[in-house]
């Protein structure tokens, strides 16, 4: 046999490869697909407008008390109106919006992020269960884009989900900021793309050594929750008791959903929003190196 | 450049310091040769395979293919190897087709190239109509074959075969013997395989390792293991109850003589050629041979007389292979 060889060929090719295979076992699977639009009108359905938190402060939840001699109607007014501007004085001092809704659907992407990413953690397992990975490492293609792959490919299915938020949310009724600008979806993929990068490489870094699916089930698990509560996402962190602040101020989920209000819904705060880049964007260069140097040192043993 | 294509001197293997799953194996494969590893399962068969391939790194000796060092000149390695896994690690979810263009990828094939290159090889392990079904709905005889077009996408100088025929029927089994026979005829490819089939190894393989708790204990080609025994075994009787030993000694290649409960157990060289002879002795000599049979050795008997326990025993003992396969795993892992 003529010996031929494509050392030359670029990596890009391989890492191309390995993206769209992971890619094509989610377009190419309908109920998979579905599945993934699907997912987040339902949380937002559930979370966004059950809820309500905005409604709790308007006149219809509070009961004005029997008064004698009797409110006239022009003081009930009054005191209608003022309820009526407590509530978005409230609304507006905690959420930095009015509208509760529009708050928590942002949080949303966040949210996302993450569920979407775990699942990166769980293929580098499968594909050791059943051989591939053993298979693509007896190829010339590198250690590290196996990993990248894996990052690429979910970082892409949460900037697809993300977009889709974005779609349902307006359709739900989401209140943009004073200046928003159509360009500024962009800088919520470029905020996506860089904590989906950043999150992946985590969990492939907790998962890597695994040839069990239980172990890093169990670690995803515990730190799903704490990252998703102790961050920004569906609350305003200024609320929380000193030492979760201290926690949800290192959660790179709370710079990547304020970047995301600051560019949707708040009225941009252009020092903040830069800090919040700057931030998310060492978090996932520092993860995924990490995440390479492991590929190197753990892939083959 | 040697004649040895591959070259293993002193490769060992161990797991957590302490399981040594490969210990100090020396052997050499030449050009366009089959060669069998031939051992139960936890022999460290598939270790000493997923070394070669650059898979597991060794932790002592060493080892090339085609001159290439398995740890420094590893990707060179790659470039020039195929591998056929144990496992079926085609993807489910994606056709034949896109299954086997996925392994020219990772070889970085172009596409031009890789098209023409993977219709060829389907048509080869026959699969062509079969290309654009989804890989769930494979049989495992038509797992293995796309395994095997996945593993020559690159024309590889070296293919690894990890138990070939592990769980297969009778007939897809000889169809993989014959796809792994053109291989070597049409191809001249040099070939590594490891089997727990003692037919197997015997059927195919120009020379065998034999491979137990992580060491050889024996090389030689099928015929030189077996002939290494001492030959066949001739058992016959005959009629009257008189003693023939010294008489059947006498006959050329006879080796031993053996008289139990009336029937002669005759050890000889060339068995086939032995057995007219003694006869015809015999009758000379006037004595009528009852019954005889001739019994070739196998390499079941090899493996008994190198390890010390028939293969059938060592598959046997399930608890063992099945505690130290989960051992393994634990080492390898986590």
């Amino acid at each position: 046999m003529s010996k031929t060889n494509f050392n030359s060929t670029s990596k890009l090719h391989g890492l191309w490869a390995l993206t769209n295979r992971e890619l094509k076992k989610w377009y190419k699977a309908p109920v998979v697909f579905f599945l993934t639009i699907f997912q987040p009108i339902i949380w937002m359905g559930l979370l966004g407008k059950a809820m309500n938190i905005g409604a709790i402060f308007s006149t219809s939840s509070i009961q004005l008390p029997t008064l004698n001699p009797p409110l006239t109607p022009q003081q009930l007014q009054q005191l209608g109106a003022f309820f009526a501007g407590l509530q978005s004085n409230i609304m507006q001092g905690a959420f930095n919006t009015t509208d509760y809704f529009s708050f928590m659907a942002v949080g949303m992407i966040a949210f996302t992020a993450i569920f979407t990413t775990m699942f990166s953690g769980m293929s580098v397992v499968w594909d050791r269960r059943l051989g591939f990975l053993n298979k693509a490492l007896s190829t010339p293609v590198s250690r590290s884009v196996i990993i990248l792959s894996k990052v690429l490919s979910a970082t892409l299915r949460s900037m697809f989900q993300a977009g889709i938020i974005i779609v349902v949310a307006i359709a739900f009724g989401l209140q943009f900021g004073a200046n928003f600008n159509p360009l500024n979806i962009l800088g919520v993929f470029a905020i996506m793309f860089l904590v989906c990068v950043g999150l992946s490489s985590l969990f492939i870094a907790i998962t890597i050594r695994s040839t069990k699916i239980e172990t890093p089930m169990a670690v995803m698990n515990l730190i799903n929750l704490p990252l998703m509560f102790a961050s920004n996402a569906f609350f305003p962190i200024n609320f929380m008791p000193d030492w979760l602040q201290t926690i949800a101020k290192f959660n790179p989920l709370t710079y990547t959903t304020d970047a995301v209000r600051q560019l949707l819904i708040f009225s941009t705060d252009y020092a903040q929003l830069a800090m919040d880049f700057a931030y998310v964007g060492i978090f996932a260069l520092i993860v995924a190196t990490i995440g390479i140097v492991l590929s190197w040192r753990f892939l083959s043993k | 450049m040697s004649e040895d294509v591959i070259k293993a001197e002193g490769l060992t293997k161990v797991f957590n310091r302490s399981l040594v799953a490969v210990d100090h194996i020396d052997f050499s494969v030449k050009q366009g040769e089959i060669f069998g590893f031939l051992g139960p399962n936890g022999a460290g068969k598939t270790t000493t395979i997923n070394m070669l391939i650059t898979v597991l790194r060794p932790t002592e000796g060493k080892a090339s293919i085609l001159g290439y060092e398995i740890v420094k000149k590893d990707t060179d390695v790659r470039n020039v190897i195929g591998v056929v896994p144990q496992e079926y690690t085609a993807d489910e979810d994606l056709t034949g087709f896109e299954n086997v263009i996925l392994c020219a990828d990772l070889y970085g094939i172009p596409r031009k190239i890789s098209k023409k290159r993977a219709m060829e090889l389907l048509e080869l392990v026959e699969l062509v109509s079969f290309k654009d079904k989804k890989v769930q709905t494979y049989s495992g005889g038509m797992r293995r074959r796309l395994e095997l077009a996945c593993g020559l996408i690159n024309r590889p100088k070296v293919l690894f075969l990890d138990e070939p025929t592990l769980g297969l029927d009778v007939q897809t089994r000889a169809a993989t013997w014959n796809y792994i026979r053109m291989l070597k005829k049409e191809f001249g490819m040099t070939l590594f395989m490891t089997t727990h089939y003692l037919e197997e190894a015997d059927a195919l393989c120009d020379r065998i390792a034999i491979i137990d708790h992580g060491k050889i204990v024996v090389t030689g080609s099928p015929e030189e293991l077996k002939n290494s025994l001492g030959g066949d075994i001739i058992t016959l009787s005959i009629q009257k109850d008189v003693d023939i030993t010294g008489l059947v000694k006498k006959i050329e290649h006879v080796k031993e003589v053996e008289k139990e409960n009336g029937m002669y157990m005759i050890k000889s060289e060339n068995g086939e050629v032995t057995a007219p002879r003694i006869i015809e002795a015999l009758r000379k000599e006037g004595h009528v041979v009852n019954r005889l049979s001739l019994t070739k050795p196998t390499l079941n008997e090899v493996y008994l007389q190198y390890t010390g326990k028939s293969m059938r025993d060592a598959e046997e003992s399930r608890e063992d292979v099945f505690v130290q396969r989960l051992a393994m795993r634990r080492a390898r892992g986590h």
